[in-house]
C-alpha cells in the first residue's frame, strides 16, 4: 500500500453500497432497511469526495453536500411514512404489509 | 307569369304545429282534447289551400315563397321553397278537403281510444308531409317528404302496436315502400349526376340534352318509387295488410296522401317520362295490369276492407295507365275523383264496423240497409262511382282513361282496362249486396246496428256529394273545367284528337260494362241465380289464383323473406357471433390469461422488488460496461 488514490475510495464506497443493498433486501424491519438506503446513500457520497480530493476540484464535495441535504428531507418523508405505519398497521415488518397486492 | 306571396306557408304549417303540440302535451295535458287543434288546423290549411287554388287555376300563374336554403355547397344549393302550380293547387284541394273530412270523422270514430292524442299528432303530420311534397320545387325535398309520408304510414298503420299484426302490416308497409324508394333515390342520384341540378324548372328545361339511354334509365327507376307508393305491381302487396290500421287512416293513405304520392311525381316529372317511349310503355303496361289484377283479386275477398283496398290498387293502375299513354289531365282527373269516392267508402266501412263491434267479414253482415240507411246510401253512390256507373264521378274520369289508352297508341291496353271495369262493378256491388242487402247473418238482437254519430255521418254526405258531382268539373270530355285548369302544366305534352263518336261509343262500352258487372252481382248476391260457390268450384284454380292475391306475398315469403331470413340467421350466428364477437371476446381472454401469468410477480414483497431493482441495475449497468463503455478495451 503505497499511497491513497481514488481506488480506496472507490472500493470502500462500493463496500459500503453493498452493504447496504444487501441489507434492503434481506431486512425485514422497515426501520433497518431505511438505515440501508441511508447507507447506499452515504456510500455514493464517498465516491463522490473521493473523485473530488483526486482531481483537486470542490464539485464532488459541493455534490456530497446536497446528497447529505436531501437525505435530511428524504429521512423526514421516510420517518414520517414509517410512523403512519406503525400507527395504521402496528407493524414495521415490510412482508406483513402488502394490502397492495391484494 | 310568377308571384311571391308570404301566405302559402300557412298550408304546411297549420298541421305541422297540430302535430307537434299534441305530441308535446297531448300526453298528459291535452288528451281527449286533441281534436281541438289538429282539426281546425287541417281546416285552416284547406282554407288556404282553396285561397291558392284561386290564384292559380286559370289564371297562368305560379304561387312562390321561398323559405330557407337548407344546403349551400359551392355550386349546388338546395332551397326549400313553396311552389305552387295548377297540378299543386290540384292535389292541395285534395289533400287537405279529404284530410280535413277524415278528420272530423276521426272524433267520432276513434272516441275511445287511449291513444287518442297520438292519433291526432300523427294525422297532421301526415297532412304536413304529403302537403310539402306537393309543394316541392325540387326532387331532393320532394324525396325527404316521400320519405316522410312513408314513415307517417308506418306510424298510423302500426298505430295499434299492441297487435302483432298491425306492427307486422307496418313493417310491411315500410320495407315494400323502401324497396321502391330506393329506385326512387338512384334516380334522383343519376339525375343529379348528369345534369348537376335537381330543381324541376332547370331539369325539365335541361332533359332533351340527356341522351335517350339516361333518359329510360331516369324515368323507369323514378317510376319504381311510384311502383312502390302507388301500390303497382309489384310491389302492391304492403296496401291491402296496410288495413290494419285504423281505418280513418286507411281513408287517408288510399283517398288522400301517399298513394297519390306516386301518380303526382310521375306527372310532375312528365317531362322526363315524354322523353322515353320506352318507360311510358313500362308505366302503362304495369298499370292495366295492376287495374286488371287488383279488380280480379278483389273479386274473391270476404273482408270489406280488403276488397276496398284492392279496389284502390286496381283505381291506382287506371291512373298509372293514363300517365303511361300520355293521358296526363285523366290521370290527375281520377286521382281527383277517386280522393272522393274512395274516402267515402272507406269512412263507409268503417260505418259499418263502428256499427257491427269491429266485424270485417262481409259473411257475418247482410240486410244492414234497414238500420243504417245514410250508410247505405252513401257506401252505394261510392260504390257507383267507383264502378263507373253513369253520371258518377268515376265514369267520367275512368272512361276518359280508357279513351286516352285507346288514342294513345294502346288498344290493347285499354280493352283490357275494359275488362278490369267489369270485375270492378262485380265486386263493388257484391260488396254492397254482401253487406246491406239480403237477410242479416248475424244476430241484430245482440248487436243493434245504428248509423254513426254526426261527426262520421257529416263527412259521409259531404264526400258521397262530392262522389257523385266531382265527375262533372270533367264535363265535357276533354274539354272541362278540370282540363282548362290543368293544361298549362302538360304544355309539352302531345296531344291526341279525340272524335266524338270514339268518345261516346267508348262511353257505351264502359257503360254496358260496369252494367254487366253489377247485373252479375246482382244474379249472384240477390236474385241468386248464380251461386258463386258454383263458379269458384267451376273455375277452379283461377279462382285460387285471385282468391290467394295471385300468390305475390307466398312468392315473396318464399322466395324473398326466408332466404333473406335464413342469410341474417347465418349471419347472426356465423359472422357475429362465430367471428366478430368471437375475435372481441378472444382477445380479452388472451389478455386475462397473459395477466394470470404475470400476476405471479406481483408478490407485495418490498423486498422482491428491491432485488429485481439491484438485479435490474446491475443488468443494464453490466451492458453498457461491456457493450457502450472503453472503460475495459
Amino acid at each position: 500500500m503505497s499511497e491513497l488514490s481514488a481506488t480506496h475510495f472507490l472500493l470502500l464506497s462500493a463496500a459500503l453500497f453493498i452493504i447496504g443493498m444487501v441489507g434492503v433486501l434481506t431486512r425485514r424491519n422497515v426501520l433497518v432497511i431505511f438505515m440501508c438506503i441511508e447507507l447506499m446513500l452515504n456510500a455514493v457520497n464517498v465516491s463522490l469526495i473521493g473523485f473530488a480530493w483526486e482531481l483537486h476540484q470542490l464539485t464532488g464535495q459541493v455534490f456530497a453536500l446536497f446528497v447529505i441535504a436531501i437525505a435530511a428531507a428524504e429521512a423526514v418523508v421516510g420517518l414520517g411514512i414509517v410512523m403512519a405505519l406503525t400507527r395504521r398497521a402496528d407493524t414495521v415488518d415490510i412482508d406483513e404489509l402488502r394490502q397492495l397486492r391484494e | 307569369m310568377e308571384r311571391t306571396v308570404d301566405w302559402l306557408v300557412v298550408i304546411p304549417l297549420a298541421p305541422l304545429l297540430a302535430a307537434v303540440i299534441n305530441f308535446l302535451f297531448g300526453k298528459w295535458w291535452i288528451r281527449h282534447r286533441a281534436h281541438w287543434l289538429a282539426v281546425p288546423a287541417v281546416g285552416l290549411s284547406f282554407l288556404t289551400s282553396i285561397v291558392a287554388a284561386w290564384a292559380v287555376l286559370g289564371r297562368d300563374e305560379l304561387l312562390r315563397q321561398p323559405l330557407y336554403t337548407w344546403i349551400r355547397a359551392g355550386e349546388f344549393h338546395v332551397p326549400v321553397e313553396l311552389v305552387a302550380d295548377e297540378l299543386t293547387a290540384v292535389m292541395l284541394l285534395v289533400v287537405t278537403g279529404v284530410s280535413f273530412l277524415v278528420h272530423v270523422y276521426s272524433i267520432g270514430y276513434m272516441h275511445h281510444d287511449p291513444g287518442y292524442y297520438r292519433f291526432f299528432a300523427w294525422l297532421p303530420l301526415f297532412v304536413f308531409s304529403m302537403v310539402m311534397l306537393v309543394l316541392a320545387s325540387n326532387f331532393l325535398v320532394l324525396f325527404v317528404f316521400w320519405e316522410a309520408v312513408g314513415l307517417c304510414s308506418y306510424l298510423l298503420i302500426g298505430f295499434w302496436f299492441r297487435r302483432r299484426s298491425a306492427a307486422e302490416a307496418a313493417k310491411k308497409a315500410f320495407v315494400v315502400n323502401r324497396i321502391g324508394d330506393f329506385g326512387f333515390a338512384l334516380g334522383i342520384m343519376l339525375l343529379f349526376t348528369s345534369l348537376g341540378t335537381l330543381d324541376y324548372h332547370a331539369i325539365f328545361e335541361a332533359v332533351p340534352q340527356l341522351s335517350s339511354g339516361t333518359v329510360t334509365a331516369i324515368a323507369l327507376l323514378l317510376f319504381t318509387g311510384a311502383i312502390g307508393k302507388s301500390a303497382q305491381l309489384p310491389l302492391f302487396v304492403w296496401l291491402p295488410d296496410a288495413m290494419e290500421g285504423p281505418t280513418p287512416v286507411s281513408a287517408l293513405i288510399h283517398a288522400a296522401t301517399m298513394v297519390t304520392a306516386g301518380i303526382f311525381m310521375v306527372a310532375r316529372a312528365h317531362p322526363i317520362f315524354l322523353a322515353s317511349p320506352i318507360a311510358l310503355w313500362v308505366v302503362a303496361a304495369i298499370g292495366a295490369l295492376t287495374a286488371f289484377v287488383a279488380a280480379t283479386i278483389a273479386t274473391t275477398q270476404f273482408d270489406i276492407k280488403r276488397v276496398v283496398a284492392y279496389s284502390t290498387v286496381s283505381q291506382l293502375g287506371y291512373m298509372a295507365l293514363a300517365l303511361g299513354v300520355g293521358a296526363w289531365i285523366p290521370a290527375i282527373f281520377h286521382l281527383f275523383t277517386h280522393a272522393f269516392f274512395k274516402a267515402l267508402l272507406f269512412l263507409g266501412s268503417g260505418a259499418v264496423m263502428h256499427a257491427m263491434h269491429d266485424e270485417l267479414d262481409m259473411r257475418r253482415m247482410g240486410g244492414l240497409k234497414r238500420w243504417m240507411p245514410l250508410t247505405y246510401w252513401t257506401f252505394v253512390i261510392g260504390a257507383a262511382a267507383n264502378a263507373g256507373i253513369v253520371p258518377l264521378a268515376g265514369f267520367w274520369s275512368k272512361d276518359e282513361i280508357l279513351v286516352g289508352a285507346w288514342v294513345g297508341g294502346a288498344p290493347l291496353l285499354a280493352l283490357v282496362g275494359l275488362v278490369a271495369a267489369f270485375f270492378t262493378a262485380l265486386y263493388m256491388f257484391r260488396a254492397v249486396f254482401l253487406t246491406f242487402h239480403g237477410q242479416p247473418r248475424f244476430d241484430p238482437h245482440e248487436l243493434h246496428p245504428h248509423d254513426p254519430p254526426a261527426t262520421m255521418a257529416v263527412p259521409l254526405v259531404i264526400l258521397a256529394i262530392g262522389a257523385a258531382l266531382t265527375g262533372f268539373l270533367g264535363v265535357p270530355p276533354e274539354a272541362g273545367w278540370i282540363h282548362h285548369a290543368l293544361e298549362p302544366v302538360f304544355e309539352g305534352a302531345t296531344h291526341h284528337e279525340v272524335t266524338l263518336g270514339l268518345t261516346l261509343g267508348m262511353a257505351a262500352a264502359s257503360t254496358l260494362v260496369a252494367l254487366a258487372g253489377l247485373w252479375t252481382a246482382h244474379a249472384a248476391y240477390v236474385r241468386g241465380t248464380i251461386s258463386p260457390a258454383a263458379v269458384a268450384e267451376r273455375l277452379g284454380p283461377l279462382y285460387r289464383l285471385a282468391a290467394n292475391g295471385w300468390y305475390f306475398d307466398f312468392v315473396y315469403q318464399r322466395y324473398v323473406v326466408r332466404p333473406l331470413d335464413a342469410a341474417a340467421t347465418w349471419l347472426w350466428r356465423t359472422v357475429d357471433v362465430g367471428i366478430i364477437d368471437g375475435a372481441v371476446n378472444g382477445s380479452a381472454r388472451i389478455v386475462a390469461l397473459t395477466a394470470q401469468l404475470w400476476r405471479r410477480l406481483q408478490t407485495g414483497l418490498v423486498a422482491n422488488y428491491a432485488l429485481a431493482i439491484a438485479l435490474g441495475t446491475v443488468l443494464l449497468v453490466g451492458a453498457y460496461l461491456a457493450f457502450g463503455s472503453t472503460l475495459f478495451r
